[in-house]
């Protein structure tokens, strides 16, 4: 299968994170400055070019063991330096369904 | 119900055992995601947005009640207690986690069921009419057809690396409930002049990115024949599918580029070569298959007992009979299909507390027995029409009474950006939204029979094409923009729908399908009219012009 890394040239607009999901659980984790993977995407570390991004993407990567399938996501950065996400399906990764669930209705 | 015989058994058993050892080198890293992935996949597990997705079959649509019970505890113990129903008669659950998957996995095995094949480029769960066996009027129980699939290509090496996932569906009787004409090979149950049992073969079908309505390859193929016929049409597909693009890859493409003569005269050489071999079934597989699929004693029972002529003097027991109850092939009783559309509520979704209900319900009404239909709903096969006052009452109290199957809320939907890693746009959202505006039951039936069909992507698992009006989310911008479709169909006159104009906002979908649904009620030259019939006589423009006449 083709590397995330090789699939396409990295570009990014804007401020990006590293996403995934984590392999033991499948529940949504962010590429921290830390090495790491963390659930909470104020913990995320962020990229602003594409050499930073392609740089972040790799390392998640090469942790197939953590985390799996990742790949560059936009977020906003706002001036208190909150990180929200940068689109509807990030928004409902990092928020969970915009619906109610049947079990909790 | 069928009883699986001890290979099976072994099968499921073992096929857990090794998903468990599986799984645990992917924990440790011994085996790569790369490597797991299509382990994974033959055992129906997916990674979908928030977690990982596990598919479970649930073949032909038949549930006996502790197989009910073990997907509640599924449900309330491995995931966020509730299932989904989708189209193909399976039960997704969503936020599972991949290493309690073993044992979720063993919990089902102990009661038949198991994923595999629910999802990969191999043979997927065969599907059939969820009124299999007790339909009135159908050549016979296509089941025991499905089944015989099902033994065949289970785990079939031929099989399990095709160019891409293969469906088929079976029907026996003259409505299709089946959708056999959407699918790769659809298989009409039929009697010759000689009144031997076959099946018309179509080949083909599919929606999707590039949707066809599936073409009969033959009039007639002798049920002793039908696994030589379906192993030619798949060493035809298996030798020239285009492995090379996924969008290309599906047998539909092939017959479409060859065209079906060619493709045709392909199977047949093919077919000619194998169809005296071991694939010939003899009687006594099918008596055997047969014998292992038992019915109910039922009882000699009224046409109309006391209890119904009674419970008829109640609008809400009527609006709910009217709609949900149909003839049973045996005088006295009723098949009840079960709603999982609730006004407001996500289509297909069942709370483990209301599949125990169920499952309890059709203990004591429906010698144990469920259905699952691909229109994301339930059914109740062998119910006595003296019962069906108190079952009302019964589903009533647990939610599952709602009076809409058929009608314009009865939404098939597919679970769309809200759960899918591959969906652009929200499906289910659109579809509560479209329950609300037509929860009035009594406009609902003055609407008459109408379906609504959504999917969130191109991949049309919400088998948009195929709606009465269908919506398509796709991404533009940025932006939920939709696509309405009109005019399709998916039973025995299988038709795609006719695109309307340009897409709408999240926030217009709703009122765009109340513009048609105006201009339906305003155009239909009676009541009895349905909507289909009206856009047949009409076409789509008084719709397009009404929708797009202030837009």
């Amino acid at each position: 299968m083709t590397s995330p890394l090789e699939q396409k040239k990295i570009k990014i607009a804007g401020p990006s994170v590293v996403t995934a999901n984590r392999t033991w659980d499948g529940i949504v984790v962010y590429r921290t400055a830390a090495k790491g993977w963390s659930a909470d995407l104020s913990e995320a570390a962020i990229v602003r070019n594409s050499d930073e991004a392609k740089a972040l993407l790799a390392e998640a990567v090469a942790d197939d063991v953590g985390a799996i399938g990742p790949y560059i996501a936009p977020v906003q950065v706002g001036e208190d330096g909150e990180i929200v996400p940068g689109n509807l399906r990030e928004q409902i990764r990092r928020t969970g369904v915009t619906i109610g669930q049947p079990a909790q209705v | 119900m069928y009883a699986y015989d001890e290979i099976d058994r072994t099968l499921v058993n073992e096929r857990v055992s090794e998903f468990r050892d599986q799984v645990k080198r992917r924990l440790s890293g011994e085996l790569t995601e790369d490597e797991f992935k299509i382990l994974r996949l033959q055992n129906g597990v997916y990674l979908q947005l928030h977690a990982y997705m596990f598919r479970v079959a649930i073949p032909y649509g038949t549930l006996a009640t502790n197989q009910l019970r073990a997907l509640a505890h599924v449900a309330r113990k491995y995931d966020r207690g509730y299932g989904h129903f989708t189209t193909r008669q399976n039960i997704q659950f969503n936020w599972i986690k991949l290493a309690e998957l073993p044992d979720a996995l063993a919990d089902l095995a102990k009661v038949g069921i198991h994923a595999m094949q629910t999802s990969g480029n191999n043979m997927r769960n065969v599907t059939s009419d969820q009124w299999a066996g007790v339909a009135p009027g159908e050549i016979e129980d296509p089941r025991i057809w499905s089944e015989l699939i099902r033994q065949h290509t289970t785990l079939h090496p031929e099989f399990s690396f095709l160019p891409r996932k293969f469906k088929i569906a079976i029907t026996a009787s003259d409505h299709d409930r089946a959708a056999i004409k959407i699918h790769d090979i659809g298989l009409r149950l039929i009697k010759n002049e000689k009144g031997e049992t076959g099946f018309e073969v179509l080949v083909g079908g599919g929606l999707g990115r590039t949707p066809f309505i599936a073409k009969t390859i033959k009039h007639f193929v002798h049920g002793r024949d039908i696994l030589s016929y379906i192993e030619a049409i798949l060493r035809v597909y298996n030798q020239y599918g285009r492995r090379d693009n996924i969008y290309k890859a599906r047998i539909k493409i092939l017959v479409h580029e060859l065209g079906i003569e060619k493709f045709s005269r392909e199977v047949e050489d093919e077919w000619q070569q194998i169809r005296n071999s071991s694939l010939q079934i003899d009687d006594e597989v099918i008596e055997d298959i047969r014998s292992r699929f038992t019915y109910p004693a039922y009882e000699k029972l009224p046409h109309m007992p006391d209890e119904l002529r009674q419970a008829a003097a109640d609008p809400d027991f009527e609006a709910w009979r009217k709609n949900s109850v149909a003839p049973h092939k045996v005088q006295g009783y009723s098949i009840v299909t079960i709603s999982l559309k609730p006004t407001g509520g996500p289509p297909g979704d069942a709370t483990a507390e209301q599949m125990d209900a169920l499952a309890d319900l059709a203990d004591k009404y429906s010698f144990g027995e469920i259905r699952v239909g691909h229109e994301q709903n339930l059914a109740l096969p062998h119910v006595a029409k003296r019962d069906l006052p108190a079952l009302w009452k019964a589903l009533d109290k647990l939610g599952l009474a709602t009076p809409n199957v058929n009608l314009i809320t009865d939404i098939i939907a597919c679970p769309g950006l809200d759960y899918c890693s591959l969906a652009n746009a929200r499906s289910i959202p659109i579809a509560q939204e479209l329950t609300r505006r037509f929860a009035n039951h009594e406009l609902a039936n003055l609407i008459g029979r109408l379906h609504i069909n959504i999917s969130g992507c191109i991949n049309a698992c919400g088998h948009h094409h195929v709606g009465h009006i269908g919506i398509l989310g796709v991404e533009k911008n940025g932006e939920e923009v939709y696509q309405i479709t009109i005019g399709g169909r998916a039973d025995e006159n299988a038709a795609l729908g006719t695109l309307i104009g340009p897409g709408v906002k999240f926030d217009e979908v709703a009122d765009v399908v109340e513009d048609i649904v105006e201009a339906y009620l305003a155009l239909r030259e009676r009541p009895e009219e349905l909507f289909m019939d009206t856009v047949k006589r009409l076409g789509v423009e008084p719709f397009k012009e009404r929708v797009y006449a202030t837009r």
